[in-house]
Formats: C-alpha cells, sequence, structure tokens
C-alpha cells in the first residue's frame, strides 16, 4: 500500500510539469488547448529514438522540449494566423502529431531497455547507503516492502520547483504580464500595444514544451515510448488543475501554480487507491478520471451553496432571537 | 498631431445593406486640441475612432499620427501612440489581475516588453503617485484585483492607465456613458483634470451634449458619415444646446431642400 502511494507520487511529480503546462493554456491563456495528447507523445517519442539513437539522455531530452516547443507553437499559429477556432486547432494539431510521432519513433512503441536514462544516471551518482537509510525509515512506518531507490523522488521534486518558481516568475514579467492579459482582456492589452498573436503561439508553445519534457521523463522512467500513451492526457492535466484549485486555491500565481502540482499528485494517489478497489479494472482508469474531474469541479460548488444556506440560516436565527428579546 | 485625410468606408459594399460609415473624412488636430464629437447614432463617431485607433482600415484615405503615416499599422502597433479609454468600463482593465499589475501592463505601452519584471519597487511608488491623483484611495490598494473595483473605479484607473505615459493622441470613446450620473460626474472632471494638466491631444465621442460643451476647446457634429460641423475657440467656449440644435436643423434642413431640388 505505502510502496503503490510512493509510486503514485513519483509519477505524480512528473506528471506535474505536464498539468503545470496545461495550467498555462487553460487558466492563464484560456485557451483550451488539445494539442497535449500529441505533444506528450512526442516529447516521449523524441526523447526515446535519440536515447536508442545514442545521443546522451540529458540533451535527447532537451531535444524533446524543442519538439514540444514546436508543436504548441504550430497549434498557436493555426489559431491566430489561421484563425481556426482554439479547440479545432488543438484537435488538428494533436491528430496530425499521431502520424507524426509514429514517424518520429518508426514504430508504435519504443524500448529503453538496457539504455542510459537521466534517472540511470542519476542512480548511479546517489550514494547507495542513502537509500537504505531511507528504506529503513520507511520499513519502521509499517511497509514491508521498500522502494527500489528514493534519488528519483528527490531528482524530480527539485526539477518540478525549479519549473514552478520559473513559471511564477515569467509571469510576472512584463512579457509574462501581457500574456496573462492576453487570456484575461485581449481588447485591453491590444490597446497597449500587445502583439496578441505572438503571446498566444509563444504560451502555447512553452505549454507543450513542458508537456514534451513531462512526456520524455516518464518514457525513461517506464523504460518505453508508446504511440498511444498520450491518449486522454488533457484531461489528466485538467484534473490535477481542478483538483488543485479545490484542495489548495488560486489567489495568486504562486498558489496556483504550488496547486497544480499538489493537484497532479493528489490525482495519482487517487486513482492508485481507486485501482485497489475490487471491482474496479486498470481497463477502467479513464473512467475513474473523468469521474474525478467531475467530482472536483461539482463538489466545490455544492459545498459552497450549503456553505451560503448555513450562513443565511443563522443569520435569520439571529434576528428571530432579537425579535423574541424585544 | 492627428490628420486624418479623405477617409472613407463602406460596409456590406454592394449589398442591400451597404452602409456609407464614412465618406470623405478631413479633419486635423493640432497639439493640446481638445475635440468633443457629437452626432446621432450610426452618425460614424465609432467608425472615425476605430479607424484612427487602427481596429478598422479606412477603404481610402489616410491617417497621420505625429507625421507619421499609420493609416496600415496593425492596432497594436499603433497603440504605442494612443492612449484610449472604452465606453464599457471592464474593457479597459484585466480584472483577474492586480491594480499595480493592470499600472505596469499600460506602463509597457509606449516600451518593449522585456523579461524583467513588471511591477518593481520603483514602479510600485511611481503607480502610488499616479493613483492618489484620482481621490479614490486606490494608492493604498496596489494589490486589489480590478475584478473587485466599482465600474466607476475602473473607469478611472482606465483613464489614468491610458493617459500616464503621454501618449500623443488619446482617444475617449464614450467613456461615461456607461456609469451613473455621479461617477460620470467624477470621470468628467478628471478627464478634464488629467488633459489640461498633460496638454494632450484629445478626441472624445459622447452622447452628451452638455458635456461635448462643457470639456474641450473644439466641438465637431457628424452625420451619415460627414463632418457637418466643426467649431472652436471662442464660439465653442459660448455655445448652447440651442445653438447646436438649430444648427443641425439648417443644416440638414438646406440638404433636404437641396435633394427635393435635385429630385424634383
Amino acid at each position: 500500500m505505502a510502496l503503490a502511494l510512493f509510486g503514485a507520487v513519483e509519477s505524480g511529480i512528473i506528471y506535474a510539469i505536464m498539468a503545470l503546462g496545461v495550467y498555462l493554456t487553460f487558466r492563464v491563456l484560456d485557451f483550451p488547448d488539445l494539442t497535449v495528447d500529441g505533444s506528450f507523445v512526442t516529447g516521449a517519442g523524441v526523447a526515446a529514438i535519440s536515447i536508442v539513437n545514442g545521443v546522451s539522455p540529458i540533451v535527447a531530452t532537451l531535444m524533446a522540449i524543442g519538439a514540444g516547443f514546436i508543436a504548441g507553437c504550430i497549434t498557436g499559429l493555426l489559431h491566430t494566423k489561421g484563425k481556426i477556432n482554439a479547440l479545432l486547432s488543438g484537435i488538428l494539431m494533436m491528430i496530425a502529431l499521431y502520424s507524426i510521432n509514429l514517424r518520429i519513433m518508426d514504430s508504435p512503441t519504443v524500448s529503453l531497455h538496457n539504455q542510459p536514462t537521466i534517472f540511470s544516471q542519476l542512480r548511479d551518482m546517489w550514494p547507495a547507503g542513502l537509500d537504505s537509510f531511507l528504506n529503513g525509515i520507511f520499513t519502521a512506518i509499517g511497509s514491508e516492502r521498500a522502494p527500489a531507490t528514493w534519488v528519483i523522488v528527490f531528482f524530480m521534486i527539485v526539477v518540478v520547483l525549479v519549473i514552478k518558481y520559473l513559471t511564477d516568475y515569467f509571469l510576472k514579467t512584463e512579457v509574462g504580464l501581457a500574456l496573462r492579459a492576453t487570456g484575461d482582456n485581449k481588447r485591453m492589452i491590444r490597446s497597449l500595444s500587445a502583439n496578441t498573436d505572438n503571446l498566444i503561439i509563444l504560451g502555447v508553445g512553452i505549454s507543450n514544451a513542458m508537456v514534451a519534457l513531462s512526456g520524455a521523463l516518464i518514457a525513461q522512467i517506464g523504460g518505453f515510448a508508446d504511440v498511444s500513451m498520450g491518449i486522454g492526457m488533457i484531461v489528466i492535466g485538467l484534473a490535477s488543475v481542478i483538483i488543485g484549485e479545490a484542495l489548495i486555491g488560486k489567489r495568486t500565481i504562486a498558489i496556483a501554480t504550488i496547486a497544480v502540482i499538489g493537484g497532479a499528485i493528489v490525482y495519482r494517489m487517487v486513482v492508485t487507491l481507486a485501482l485497489r478497489v475490487d471491482f474496479l479494472e486498470t481497463g477502467d482508469m479513464k473512467l475513474i478520471t473523468a469521474f474525478i474531474v467531475m467530482v472536483a469541479l461539482i463538489a466545490p460548488r455544492i459545498l459552497q451553496a450549503r456553505k451560503d444556506k448555513k450562513r443565511r440560516l443563522q443569520k435569520r436565527a439571529a434576528l428571530g432571537q432579537v425579535r423574541e428579546g424585544a | 498631431m492627428l490628420h486624418v485625410k479623405d477617409v472613407a468606408i463602406t460596409f456590406n459594399e454592394g449589398t442591400p445593406d451597404e452602409k456609407k460609415a464614412l465618406q470623405g473624412i478631413n479633419l486635423e488636430l493640432h497639439e493640446g486640441e481638445f475635440v468633443t464629437v457629437i452626432g446621432s447614432n450610426g452618425a460614424g463617431k465609432s467608425t472615425l475612432m476605430n479607424t484612427i485607433s487602427g481596429n478598422l482600415v479606412p477603404d481610402v484615405g489616410e491617417v497621420i499620427i505625429s507625421d507619421k503615416d499609420v493609416t496600415m499599422l496593425p492596432e497594436f502597433k499603433r497603440s504605442a501612440y494612443i492612449g484610449r479609454v472604452f465606453q464599457d468600463p471592464m474593457a479597459g482593465t484585466a480584472p483577474s489581475m492586480t491594480i499595480e499589475e493592470n499600472l505596469a501592463m499600460a506602463y509597457s505601452r509606449i516600451r518593449k516588453r522585456k523579461l524583467k519584471p513588471g511591477v518593481t519597487k520603483q514602479r510600485k511608488v511611481q503607480f502610488r503617485e499616479h493613483l492618489k491623483t484620482l481621490n479614490l484611495g486606490l494608492e493604498d490598494r496596489l494589490n486589489a484585483k480590478v475584478g473587485l473595483l466599482s465600474g466607476g473605479e475602473r473607469q478611472a484607473l482606465s483613464l489614468l492607465m491610458a493617459t500616464f505615459t503621454n501618449p500623443n493622441i488619446l482617444l475617449l470613446d464614450e467613456h461615461t456613458a456607461a456609469l451613473d450620473p455621479a461617477r460620470a460626474e467624477l470621470i468628467t472632471n478628471l478627464t478634464k483634470k488629467v488633459v489640461e494638466d498633460h496638454g494632450l491631444t484629445t478626441l472624445m465621442v459622447t452622447h452628451n451634449m452638455q458635456q461635448a460643451l462643457d470639456l474641450g476647446n473644439r466641438l465637431i457634429m457628424m452625420d451619415k458619415g460627414q463632418i457637418i460641423l466643426d467649431i472652436k475657440g471662442e464660439k465653442k467656449q459660448n455655445l448652447t444646446i440651442e445653438d447646436l440644435l438649430k444648427e443641425f436643423q439648417r443644416i440638414r434642413g438646406e440638404q433636404f431642400e437641396s435633394d427635393r431640388a435635385v429630385l424634383g
């Protein structure tokens, strides 16, 4: 159980990078970008095929980021210069990427078995004593089996936090402010001499670069890239954003981005727990995801309505007492 | 400062809905001139405004700002010269962003946007000073989201955002029309003050004749896509609403007579 949750946290942190990308388009730019399903695989595929062909894992990962950025930029171009509806331009790019990804990978699946990855290299550098020490704590709290290594979790926490702080910083720069205003009030920011077309292209590009990075890391941790591994990715990203907002809030940019990361981890944990329920199977995963998103969307509203009702009732009750007393 | 030369625009040309929105408009604004524009619905006031701001490209004619031909320049490039306040209080600000962030974006109107923080300590001091001139207490609410402000406050902020960077041209598009009378008066007074303080070359569209008379040092009246009246200087100062109505009837009446003569 604890081990399963550990795995959930581990992959949750990696998916959090993808979720931050989705946050950037969905929330900041107000651009429902469905490219994600394709660009996630693009990232995974580019990284995997590069590694298989002898490129160092770090360079391969950087190439994946670049590929994702280009894919996002094309979606942005379709929308701004081609004047295609935002949803449709994402869908078109997503479907185009399916074939492009097959071309990149040359087969539906690329295995990284016995290949170096960022994580295998990190493990080599990681002092072995540290793992057994941390595992000691792990077993002390009552788990029979301990995770194979802690390096991934530690490394990924650092990477995700760096990306979070970079995102926070970027969204407060002059360009970042204009990007946010593009999602908030296009007419206004245009009258303040900002090129909204370029900002949209840039924003969708950065978003998909993050998604591709996430895909590249997932491929390296899982040991393979598969052409269909991106299906439903956008919903997972959305689920993370919405769960995070419901649990942690979105008052400032810094809070919103940490909420997205938290949301991604919580999502993985919920799915992991749900799959342990007897009557649910692995194939039910998408259904569970859809269900989680529905709950995260509906529950806060119901809770707020209850709170309001309670508040009104209390006020009325208080007034009633005043009347009785008088 | 601003020169609109022989500008004409026709919408839906060649269809039954054809509308000659602007017919050979010529208008020259000198530095520091404050022109109020009146006219009935469909007279072409907004079309003129949108042609100057770059929302619309004229079919023929030129728009020149500070000796630069901007006719074909897209809106976002042209707005380096133009400060603008819209009729809708929601239109001029970004609601989910804070007051200081909105001001920072307005600050970047005349500069290239960089990857440097938009709100700095130094700028905050400046923003506070500017906000104080509004007398609305907004200087103490720099971190408040603009969506929480009232319509009047937002419009005052929009006015500040459009003017504190000293634009070559200030365009005011019925910017008090959506406010209640008290707020409208507040914004009208602020407008007067800010235009005088900065000596801004201003073009203001309004539906309110009294406002058109009270503000500015020149008044033009538009009808059917043409400028039919242009009054400046002392004559403008002594103008009354009755004069305006009479003048309108005189001009349109004459035209009516001449139309009848042609048709007859």
